[in-house]
């Protein structure tokens, strides 16, 4: 496990930092559809902050906020946002993962299409978050418990 | 024994080397893709997804199929990490 640091300028510093980087990933997944950007782009962005909040304070203090067992149901949700949307589709007489035919209360397919390309960035930055911290955690937490055999 | 797989790898690299004679030119405007699929992607993305962002609409509508994959090869990666070096895999 990664110890805690005792060090007030690296906890201050990342302490203000973490908001700005995750309010900039969001951007980045919801943005995707006028800029650069993305699903895999803005999950990789908020699993780094999430990394730098386990490197900053010790894996243990963060435990309350990301354990890996809810890491674990995230990633499964991502992906199972991402496979359902394409379910639904399938449901309402479309082709698999085509968006136009989604149940949405909006009056033109193509903003129906624009909302499931939405819908799958989210699940997939869910995934691609979760997935990141997990293997940075499975990584970070493997040479203590070898050394302790 | 050594010698039947170099025959065997020698022959399939000159089986692809031979085929590759007939694919087209990097960036030749006259091949397939050229004509058909990339201009349609280009004169159609606003109007049938109501994207701006070509290369969003073509990775998560028109491609969408193949970002399910790539989701699903990060997820493999990220459980295969857990189940290989955690001994307490939730």
């Amino acid at each position: 496990m990664i110890v805690q640091y005792e060090n007030i300028i690296i906890k201050t510093i990342s302490r203000i930092l973490i908001p700005f980087i995750q309010i900039y990933a969001l951007y980045v997944i919801m943005h995707g559809h006028y800029s650069p950007g993305g699903g895999f782009q803005g999950g990789v962005i908020l699993g780094a902050s999430f990394i730098l909040l386990v490197l900053a304070f010790g894996a243990e203090a963060s435990q309350k906020r990301i354990s890996l067992k809810k890491l674990t149901v995230l990633a499964s949700l991502g992906l199972l946002i991402f496979s359902g949307i394409g379910l639904v589709a399938l449901l309402m007489g479309g082709n698999y993962l085509d968006y136009g035919k989604l149940p949405l209360p909006l009056e033109s397919i193509p903003k129906i299409r624009a909302m499931g390309i939405l819908g799958i960035e989210i699940g997939v930055g869910i995934g691609v978050m979760a997935i990141m911290i997990t293997i940075f955690l499975a990584i970070a937490s493997y040479e203590t418990e070898g050394k302790n055999d | 024994m050594k010698i039947f797989q170099l025959l065997i790898v020698l022959l399939t690299g000159g089986l692809l080397i031979y085929g590759m004679e007939d694919l087209p030119g990097w960036g030749d405007p006259s091949s397939p893709p050229s004509i058909h699929v990339s201009p349609r992607y280009i004169e159609k993305t606003v109007e049938e997804t109501g994207t701006p962002n070509m290369v969003t609409s073509v990775l998560a509508d028109y491609r969408s199929y193949d970002t399910l994959g790539e989701a699903t090869v990060i997820f493999t990666a990220g459980v295969a990490c857990l189940l290989l070096l955690r001994k307490d895999a939730p």
